[in-house]
């Protein structure tokens, strides 16, 4: 079996408003066996910059990787927005040699070098591929199978496929599995796929609602319990939101939005108060009284 | 009124007399030079972009497949000018989607750097621009979160290098197109 060993890159979102997601991630993992070290001196990992600069987006992503290569340590993200950049800026580096030198003629400035020698991972890679679906079912000691969900993908995992190259963006199903290996049901939906919205919000706040109040409402029609979310902003879009888009389409949906590791770790037996459920802004006890029962 | 009314309607870009002064026929080729926009000319509007935007679903003005056609016409000022350009959410679908693998998303990006060097800068990003500068990260971490992590027992927030990151900000240009950093 490989070695589960990875840096843990948290990001900026998660840090800032969402740590329910790393604290639920840090408690399963131990769990697994995963062995995460925290990425130390980690910056932006470059994509909240790409619209300003692009250099500036490969040279911050660069940047990190090359601290992971001094570490020796493939990196591990959470976020599927610093995934998706620092998979996309690891592969171009590795295969444009023009680029690669553009950014190791700014690298230079701080004595860094890229050279191409770390993978990144998604959290649902790490799960899926490294850790394995047979492990997880084998960890699992309280099967959710009263629970029916519905999953939302975070979109830099999976697009563009040129750069992405994991699980099918127009039927994805690697999380649909990693649900199903709780015990609990994964429903379909009508926009499953779709974006949240979220990268646009500070510049336009009525369309990411109207996208958000769409897949809300699906998912409560589709008949599920609670959503499922790999990704900071989209967990933001859905959950810190969802009182604000009840408001203002006079609608009530009540839907709980948990990070997957959460899930996992109710399965897993971990306590509520272990996984900071209580940091859901949609309040998640009605369905974990059902899950008592 | 009704007059402007009315100027306001028949205005919008599909009916629009284009001028052929306001086309720079050098944007095409300026824009072909950058990385992930190589492929502009192939555009031969088809709309599949637009079709499938979840963005364009809900918005008026948002439609990729005039923002490449205006830019293949060469109608700079007004692509860089406009705020359209900002309300791609970077999804990538419509990456994945073209018969032509033209990289739309990344034609936009191109666009909206070009706008930066132009002085069109969103308040958003520049506020993400000035805290990645002064902290490292895209949002300023407040004191209060920083204490509650190791009140959960979470480790302390690994400190950026801010003198890395400074440096390749200068390197990179970005220090001179928004003002705001720390010295």
């Amino acid at each position: 079996m490989t070695d589960l060993k990875y840096l843990l890159f948290l990001g900026c979102a998660i840090p800032y408003r969402v740590s329910a997601y790393e604290v639920s991630t840090r408690k399963v993992a131990q769990k697994l066996g995963l062995d995460l070290v925290d990425m130390p001196e980690y910056n932006c990992c470059g994509l909240p910059l790409d619209p300003v600069s692009h250099d500036l987006m490969l040279t911050l992503a660069a940047r990190n990787l090359c601290v992971a290569e001094r570490q020796g340590l493939n990196i591990m993200t959470l976020c599927p927005g610093c995934a998706g950049t620092l998979r996309k800026v690891n592969k171009m580096l590795k295969e444009d040699k023009k680029i690669k030198e553009l950014v190791n003629e700014y690298l230079k400035h701080t004595g860094l070098e890229f050279s191409g020698s770390i993978e990144v991972k998604h959290l649902m890679q790490v799960l899926s591929e490294d850790v394995g679906l047979e492990r997880i079912k084998g960890a699992v000691q309280r099967p959710l199978s009263q629970l029916k969900v519905a999953e939302h993908n975070g979109c830099h995992v999976l697009r563009p496929v040129k750069y992405a190259g994991f699980d099918d963006p127009e039927n994805p199903t690697v999380l649909k599995r990693l649900i199903e290996a709780t015990g609990a049901t994964c429903l379909d939906y009508l926009d499953e796929t779709e974006c949240c919205g979220a990268p646009i919000i500070g510049l336009n706040e009525k369309i990411p609602l109207q996208l958000a109040r769409d897949k809300v409402r699906h998912i409560k029609d589709a008949g599920a319990q609670a959503m499922v979310t790999v990704c900071p902003f989209c967990h933001m879009m859905f959950d810190a939101n969802q009182s604000r888009i009840e408001r203002m389409f006079n609608e009530t949906f009540g839907i709980p939005v948990l990070h997957y590791p959460q899930l996992l770790g109710l399965a897993m037996g971990l306590s509520p108060d272990e996984l900071a459920l209580k940091e859901l802004r949609v309040d998640a006890s009605r369905i974990l009284s059902n899950l008592r029962s | 009124m009704t007059e402007k009314e009315e100027t306001q309607e028949k205005e919008p870009e599909l009916g629009m007399v284009l001028k052929i002064t306001d086309m720079d026929p050098r944007f095409k080729h300026e824009i072909s030079k950058i990385p992930g926009a190589e492929k502009i000319m192939l555009c031969f509007q088809c709309g599949t972009c637009t079709a499938d935007c979840p963005i364009a679903r809900f918005s008026d003005s948002y439609r990729p497949r005039r923002i490449l056609r205006m830019t293949q016409l060469g109608l700079k000022e007004g692509v860089l000018s406009s705020d359209v350009i900002w309300l791609c959410a970077a999804c990538f679908t419509c990456v994945d989607h073209c018969p032509q693998d033209v990289e739309i998303a990344s034609v936009l990006r191109a666009l909206r750097n070009l706008a930066v060097k132009e002085g069109y800068l969103p308040p958003v990003y520049r506020e993400l621009a000035s805290n990645v500068l002064q902290t490292g990260l895209a949002y300023k971490i407040p004191e209060l979160r920083l204490r509650r992590r190791e009140e959960t027992g979470l480790p302390p927030l690994p400190k950026a290098n801010l003198k890395d990151v400074n440096k390749l900000a200068d390197a990179t240009g970005l220090s001179k197109l928004i003002q705001a950093r720390r010295t």
